[in-house]
Order: structure tokens, then C-alpha cells, then sequence
């Protein structure tokens, strides 16, 4: 039987979690799935995701999971698992994931896969595939103990793929006991630090900038094309991180997702932190001295080469361009 | 405030430049080819130990877990600002999953007491994301992943972790704890030359590797390999003007976005 633990954020489904129902109806190959929720009242989150043609949905619901803390979410799934005994549990690898998952496996003595993208059978044994090296290798990766934890990366499969049931799949609770005064963390609300005024999600052009720009006094060499695209400008992380370009511009999983029309990659490597934020976009072009780095994988057009030479020479072919 | 006593682990990661290249047997790096420098988020790390020492007193100290050319990561903590270092050394822990890791730290830290673990969220070069979390349930710590900001107060530590899309969020726990941190979260500072001298008479404790426990749940490399292409990327050859002519009118006459 194969797990699913779904993500639900005030009784909505997160995306990830069809991702990863769709990852497990893709290598099932006759198995049951049994999808879990975790949380408090969490009735409609579990119909919502009962539609699937999974086995059955159960609920964790109990008043101390109302607010995700890594110490009741690893107790109460810890219950969850050895009760329902999956041979494989799968989860999205999302930040919240990242934040129990490797307290459960170690509770539990199982081996746990993150940032999964793929599936493999070598010899019977199940294989998982998982970026290395910021994406630079792929390792197929095997548990080396029974009944593995894996976690899939956001986006690498396809939520909209889902097969749906003919009927809604059977709801049933599942009890977990917990002692709210052994959770030792305190959350308080979510919170956005400051209202976006850049939503580059609207943006039909995107320039943006990563670690090869090396400076901020050279940002105007950016910003010049730009302009000369009708471009917003953004910025991978590292750019951000230097306060070389506000947070707001940043794009990738702690930024915005964006997909233009145009996203003009200069000096990013592609780090996959990034990629999950552009790669919906319809045109990519790249500029990278590296011809391996792994933006060059997402990119539609690519120029091998010094984006300080590059960029001048694009933005003199664009004015020639408006002059005929 | 009692003086703080803190722990930073980190990791010695291929530099970001360096090319990738295989071993024969095509499960690891060939490591004799590659450059190393200090796991990014990790620095991150050690920044936020040196400036929580400086505003509340007490040690910071860096603790590795790898083979001997980790010693090189170690001193350039040590001339940044730790106080001293504590080698967990093996060749065995170069390619060693998450939780092996975790262990071996785990048995050379206990007898410490650490105030305050801290780590990066993850590894650039295995970016598996577990060694800080699994750190911290061998320990018997409560911890947060993701910290963008740290904030200690008497016997507790309250800290904001990154969620997506821009959220954010305040977690308060008691002390002692562990902390992962994200990049970003300071702005690093780099050794100076009395930083670097003073580093060549800081201590270095040696420990050994614990054995692999019995009935041990990891996960083990069976092929690395040059991911595939998954678009068919048209790479634009030619001079600087002309692959730059083509690019524009590719992008206006193929594409239609300009």
C-alpha cells in the first residue's frame, strides 16, 4: 500500500499533494493508495481530495495539529504509519515537509528520499531520481531499509494528470492521542512581510539576473536591456540575498512564480530553487558563460558567453531592429 | 543573558565553478578533479553563530563531519571568528547519506551541551535537506527549518522561518534547540589576515566516526549521471554581434515575443 500525506492549508489542498496522488496512481501498478490529512477539521479538505481514485482517504484530525509544529505532525503521522503499515509514503517537498520529514524516518528508522523527480524499476527495485549537485548530476538513488519515505519535488509531476474515481473514495477518521504539552514549538500566524508592489506575475517580459552580473554597480547593464525589451527586471535569490535587488523581484520557490511571454536569463546557473519559478514561461532564453549549467535544460534559445559582451550586442541589435 | 553556547555545522561542498566528473564506478564524484569551498547556506550559518556571540557572549564552534580536506572549511570558520572545531574524520563520510552524518555529529556534540545548533537548510552538493532535522531528533532538541532571523531570550529562542511565496512565520521554542538557516539571512563577513594567524592556534578536536548502526535506513547512490535535456535548447553560435542579431530575431520572428 502507498501512503500519500496530503498538505492542507486552512482546509484547501495544496497543489503538491495532487502532484504527489498523481506520482503514486503513476507507479501504483495495482496497489492501493491511501491518501492522509493531517490537521484539525479537516473534514472538506479530505472530500476534496477524495475524488481521486485512491482506496480510501483517513483523517488525522485533532485540535493540536490546527497549527503545523514539527513536533506534533512527526507524533501524530508516526501513529498514522505504523497503523496503516504503507510499504512506501509519499509526500510533496514542500517547506513544511522539509520541516517534519526527517524527524519522522528518524523516529521511525526509515529510510527517507527528498526532492524526488522521478521513478524507476531497476531489477525489480523501486528507484527514485533526485536532482545532485544543484541539478547539475541526477542520481538514482535506492532505499537501503524497507518501506521508504520519499518526498517529490513541487512540479515534477503533474497534478492535472489525477484519475479521478467513479465515485468519491470512502472518508474514515483515524485517532491519534497526542500530549499538547510535549510539543515544544509555539507558531504564531503566517504573516506576507510587505504587500508586492512588483507582481512580475503580470509581466509579459522578464529580464532577470543571477549570480554572473557579479556586482551591483553593473545592474545597469540589465536594466538597459530591460528597458530596450519592455522588460521588467528580476533577480535570482543570491541577488536578493546581497540586496542588490529588492526581495520583491526575486523569482523561484521563496519568491514569485512568474510565466511571461519572454524570460531572458542572464548569468543564472539554474539552481532548481529557481527554475520551479520560471519554467512555465513560454519563450526562455539564456545567457551563460557556462555551456553546462542547468538553465541551458529549460531554455528554448541559448548564447554561450560573456553576458558583459552579450547583452551590449543584444541591445544594439534591438535598436537596429526598431530602425528598419 | 548567560553567555550562549553554540554549535555551527558544516559541510565542504565542490566550489560552484567546478565541473562535474564522474568515478569510475560512476556513483560518486571523482573528488581528485574537484575544488571545494565551504557549503553556502552553512556560512550563512556560522555568520549568524559569530554575530548571536558577539551581541550575548560565549563560543562558537564548528563542527565537520568528513574526510581530511574538510580541515580546510575548518579553518576558515576558525579565521572568521569560531573559537574551535571538532573534526568527525573519515574518508567513508565524503558520499555518507543524511542520517550518517547526523549520527556521527550527534555522538561527537552530546557531551558538549550545546546551547544552540546551527546549520544550512541544506548541502549544495547532495541537497538532501535532512542532516540539521535529524541532528536535532537524535539530540532530543526541538527544532526550525528555513530561519531567517534568530532572536534569543531568557531559556527560549524565537525565530522567523521562510515559508512559500513570500510567507513568513515567528516560532518560539526552548532552548537548547537547533536551527537550520537559510541563505541571505545576514551579510557574510570574510577573514581577515589577523583572523587567518589567529586560526593556526585554535584547537581542532578529532573524533572518530560512530559504526554504522545495525538495522541503519539510508539511502545509497546507485548511478550519477549528466542529466538529459528535456527541451531541445537551440544554442546560438557564432560571434558576439551575430549570435546576438539571431538571437533577437529568432526571439521576434520564431517566437514572437519581441
Amino acid at each position: 500500500m502507498i501512503l500519500v500525506i496530503a498538505e492542507q492549508h486552512g482546509g484547501k489542498m495544496v497543489r503538491a499533494t495532487w502532484e504527489t496522488v498523481a506520482a503514486a496512481q503513476q507507479i501504483a501498478a495495482g496497489a492501493p493508495i491511501v491518501v492522509a490529512v493531517p490537521g484539525a477539521g479537516v473534514g472538506e479538505a479530505a472530500r476534496e481530495i477524495a475524488v481521486a481514485a485512491v482506496h480510501e482517504v483517513v483523517t488525522v484530525d485533532h485540535q493540536a495539529l490546527g497549527s503545523y509544529t514539527p513536533d506534533g505532525y512527526s507524533a501524530a503521522l508516526e501513529q498514522a504509519i505504523t497503523e496503516l503499515a504503507p510499504s512506501l509514503v509519499l509526500l510533496p517537498h514542500t517547506y513544511q515537509t522539509r520541516d517534519f520529514a526527517p524527524t519522522l524516518a528518524a523516529r521511525m528508522n526509515k529510510p527517507l528520499v527528498t526532492d524526488v523527480t522521478a521513478f524507476k524499476r531497476r531489477d525489480q527495485i523501486l528507484t527514485f531520481v533526485r536532482p545532485m549537485f544543484q541539478g547539475k548530476l541526477v542520481a538514482d538513488v535506492v532505499a537501503d531499509g524497507p518501506d521508504p519515505i520519499a518526498t517529490l519535488q513541487v512540479g515534477a509531476f503533474r497534478a492535472d494528470l489525477v484519475a479521478k474515481g467513479t465515485a468519491p473514495a470512502p472518508v474514515r477518521p483515524l485517532t491519534v492521542s497526542l500530549d499538547e504539552t510535549s510539543i515544544r514549538e509555539r507558531p504564531e500566524a503566517p504573516f506576507r512581510q510587505a504587500r508586492q508592489a512588483v507582481d512580475l506575475s503580470q509581466a509579459e517580459r522578464i529580464v532577470a539576473v543571477g549570480r554572473g552580473i557579479k556586482g551591483q554597480e553593473h545592474l545597469p547593464v540589465a536594466q538597459n536591456l530591460a528597458a530596450a525589451l519592455g522588460a521588467e527586471l528580476a533577480a535570482s535569490r543570491p541577488i536578493c540575498d546581497a540586496g542588490w535587488l529588492p526581495m520583491e523581484r526575486q523569482v523561484g520557490s521563496s519568491g514569485q512564480t512568474v510565466a511571461p511571454k519572454l524570460y531572458l536569463a542572464l548569468g543564472i546557473s539554474g539552481a532548481i530553487q529557481h527554475l520551479v519559478g520560471m519554467k512555465g514561461s513560454s519563450t526562455i532564453a539564456a545567457i551563460n558563460k557556462d555551456p553546462d549549467a542547468p538553465i541551458f535544460e529549460v531554455a528554448d534559445y541559448g548564447i554561450v558567453g560573456d553576458l558583459f559582451e552579450v547583452v551590449p550586442a543584444l541591445i544594439e541589435a534591438l535598436k537596429e531592429l526598431r530602425r528598419t | 543573558m548567560t553567555p550562549m553556547k553554540i554549535a555551527v555545522c558544516i559541510k565542504q561542498v565542490p566550489s560552484r565553478d567546478w565541473q562535474p566528473r564522474l568515478n569510475d564506478s560512476r556513483t560518486w564524484i571523482r573528488e581528485q578533479d574537484a575544488a571545494f569551498e565551504m557549503n553556502e547556506p552553512d556560512a550563512y550559518a556560522l555568520e549568524e553563530a559569530l554575530r548571536l556571540k558577539e551581541k550575548h557572549g560565549g563560543e562558537v564552534v564548528v563542527c565537520s563531519a568528513g574526510p581530511s580536506r574538510v580541515a580546510q572549511v575548518i579553518r576558515e570558520a576558525l579565521a572568521r571568528g569560531a573559537d574551535r572545531a571538532i573534526h568527525v574524520e573519515s574518508d567513508e563520510l565524503a558520499a555518507a547519506d543524511a542520517a550518517t552524518v547526523a549520527d556521527s555529529l550527534a555522538a561527537a556534540m552530546k557531551d558538549e551541551r550545546f546551547d544552540l545548533v546551527l546549520t544550512g537548510l541544506q548541502s549544495d552538493d547532495m541537497g538532501l535537506a535532512q542532516t540539521g532535522v535529524i541532528l536535532a531528533q537524535r539530540l532530543d532538541r526541538p527544532h526550525a527549518t528555513i530561519v531567517m532571523e534568530v532572536e534569543i531570550g531568557q531559556g527560549r529562542v524565537r525565530v522567523k522561518r521562510e515559508l512559500e511565496g513570500g510567507w513568513f512565520q515567528w516560532v518560539t521554542m526552548p532552548l537548547p534547540a537547533v536551527l537550520t538557516i537559510q541563505s541571505g539571512i545576514n551579510q557574510l563577513r570574510y577573514a581577515t589576515l589577523k583572523g587567518i594567524m589567529a586560526a593556526k592556534k585554535k584547537e581542532i578536536r578529532r573524533a572518530p566516526p560512530i559504526p554504522t548502526r545495525a538495522g541503519t535506513s539510508g539511502v545509497r547512490i546507485v548511478s550519477l549521471y549528466v542529466p538529459e535535456k528535456t527541451k531541445k535548447t537551440q544554442i546560438i553560435a557564432g560571434s558576439t554581434s551575430e549570435a546576438a542579431k539571431e538571437l533577437v530575431r529568432r526571439l521576434r520572428e520564431e517566437a514572437r515575443v519581441i
